[in-house]
């Protein structure tokens, strides 16, 4: 089956990235002047302007910093069938925050400072997305 | 270093009929609303020498306005990519060209055809490229479920609730049914609005603009020149625009903004006030960028009107009604007049400091305040009669 809805298409900032989620990795750039994490990847670090970087293997671990539950289908051929669904903003123990979806979750349930998770969902062979779902209770 | 307060006027102002579905071409509805801007000052469009709008791939390039008009020489033309946040950085662009030497008449417009053309709020690159490859995917797409994440937000942070909210809507409603030209005249209540179904939770239907096809222009030009024209001049006292740090690298994007519970007005509020002079204090009607209900909590409070955080219970007080002390959107805004990407606010403050604005006219109004902007940025004038 076909895949309609949009599909990240990888950069030269991001190849790195994709690469990390298609093998289950959340693939992090840290600047190697300063220290600092920085997602989406890009080329400069914002602190300190230096283009030395690393990649690290995120710890996966996020709380919810904000989010809203999409009932209306835009476009609603891709989306009927997934409404309701959960966008949300999570703040990453190293720093950044990502735009993802929390699953595994009533939509309803979903509270701010949330702790959650990264799960992979396989869209294609070649990309997987970074989701996240509620770290259960008295998990570590 | 800002030294023009009061030296450049409004002198004109023009706009199309607002509509879902306007049967002209936009290159139709801009000259229009542009040769209506022009009769309305009395200057022929012989005497135009620049033209400045601003688009999202969706309107008609300045040069081609000025040639349906028969300008006979161009000397300055800028098409701002943009959203709302440009609607009042084009009336400074034009200010800094005429300041400059570039031009001397100067029109700003905003056209489009954005029920039955080209729609804004229905969705964005599909495609996934660039900063959009970490948004879509997750089926974060529209405007509306961009700016509800910023709602979202104020509430967690400051408790802000529906009832609240619904006040902006309810407002701009009373406004609209005395408005002739409101697209949406029916009267709101607090009821109708909390009925209104979720579209993006928290975001209902009635939180939401309008989709409007239509045009609205102001023609710009210095104070000594307009005091000879046929309309009492309007005054530009001061304007700024911009926002924080990390303003994204879209107009969607806001990944890396430091908190969406406050938006880009508190980051130009010394600067417009410090160029204007007055404070919020001093304003007596104030246009009020609204493409959805939470952005205008965010610039009372960005701006100083009210403390950070406290929008809700500001509105919820009745502050921002016609007859309180802060009359807000007395067009009825972008969420009942019609969405004409803010510049149909720059038209109503101009109406209501000339004591044009029949029944929904402000009393004695002096001094009005429009902004443009919900997000990472935008931009505000401050207008005196």
């Amino acid at each position: 089956m076909t895949y309609a809805k949009p599909l990240p298409v990888p950069d030269a900032d991001s190849a790195h990235f994709w690469a990390g989620c298609r093998s289950h990795r959340l693939l992090l750039q840290r600047c190697r002047s300063c220290g600092t994490h920085r997602y989406p990847a890009g080329p400069v670090c914002p602190a300190c302007r230096s283009r030395a970087v690393d990649w690290i293997e995120a710890s996966g671990r996020a709380t919810v910093f904000s989010w809203i539950v999409v009932r209306h289908p835009v476009p609603r051929d891709l989306y009927q069938d997934e409404v309701p669904y959960v966008v949300a903003l999570v703040t990453l123990a190293e720093g950044p925050r990502m735009a993802t979806n929390i699953i595994g979750c009533d939509p309803d349930a979903v509270t701010a400072g949330m702790a959650v998770e990264v799960v992979f969902r396989e869209a294609t062979a070649e990309i997987a997305l970074p989701c996240f779902r509620p770290v259960l209770a008295g998990a570590r | 270093m800002w030294n023009l307060r009061d030296k450049y006027c409004i002198a004109g102002i023009g706009s199309t009929e607002f509509s879902k579905a306007s049967g002209r071409t936009v290159l139709d509805l801009a000259s229009t609303a542009c040769l209506a801007a022009l009769d309305d000052a009395g200057v022929s469009p012989d005497e135009v020498d620049g033209i400045v709008s601003f688009h999202f791939n969706d309107s008609v390039p300045a040069i081609a306005v000025a040639t349906q008009l028969g300008v006979p020489a161009v000397r300055y033309a800028v098409d701002t990519a943009g959203g709302g946040n440009a609607a009042n950085l084009i009336v400074l662009q034009a200010v800094a060209a005429i300041e400059a030497g570039l031009a001397e008449t100067v029109l700003c417009y905003r056209a489009m055809n954005g029920r039955s053309g080209f729609r804004l709020g229905g969705g964005r690159d599909m495609s996934a490229h660039g900063i959009t490859q970490y948004t879509a995917p997750f089926g974060w797409i529209t405007y509306p479920q961009a700016m509800a994440m910023w709602c979202r937000r104020h509430m967690i942070e400051y408790g802000t609730t529906a009832e609240q909210l619904g006040q902006v809507a309810i407002t701009a409603r009373a406004n609209a049914v005395l408005n002739e030209r409101a697209m949406q005249r029916l009267p709101m209540s607090m009821d109708d609005y909390l009925a209104s179904r979720f579209i993006v939770d928290p975001f209902r239907l009635y939180d939401i603009c309008l989709e409007s096809d239509g045009a609205c222009a102001v023609l710009v030009t210095r104070a000594d020149r307009a005091r000879d024209l046929r309309q009492r001049p309007v005054h530009i006292m001061g304007g700024a625009y911009g926002g924080g740090p990390n303003q994204g690298e879209d107009l969607f994007d806001a990944l890396r903004w430091p908190d969406h519970s406050h938006n880009y007005a508190r980051y130009i509020a010394a600067d417009l006030w410090g160029k204007a002079g007055v404070g919020p204090a001093d304003v007596d009607v104030a246009e009020i960028y609204d493409c959805f209900t939470y952005s205008v909590l965010m610039q009372l409070e960005g701006l100083g009107f009210c403390r950070e955080g406290e929008g809700g219970p500001f509105v919820a007080d009745g502050n921002i009604a016609r007859d309180g002390p802060l009359p807000v959107n007395t067009h009825g805004g972008l969420l009942s007049e019609a969405y004409i990407h803010g510049f149909n606010h720059v038209i109503e403050a101009v109406s209501q400091l000339r004591g044009h604005a029949g029944a929904r006219q402000v009393p004695d109004a002096e001094i009005a305040l429009t902004t443009a902007g919900a997000m990472t940025c935008g931009s505000a004038l401050v207008l005196r009669r």
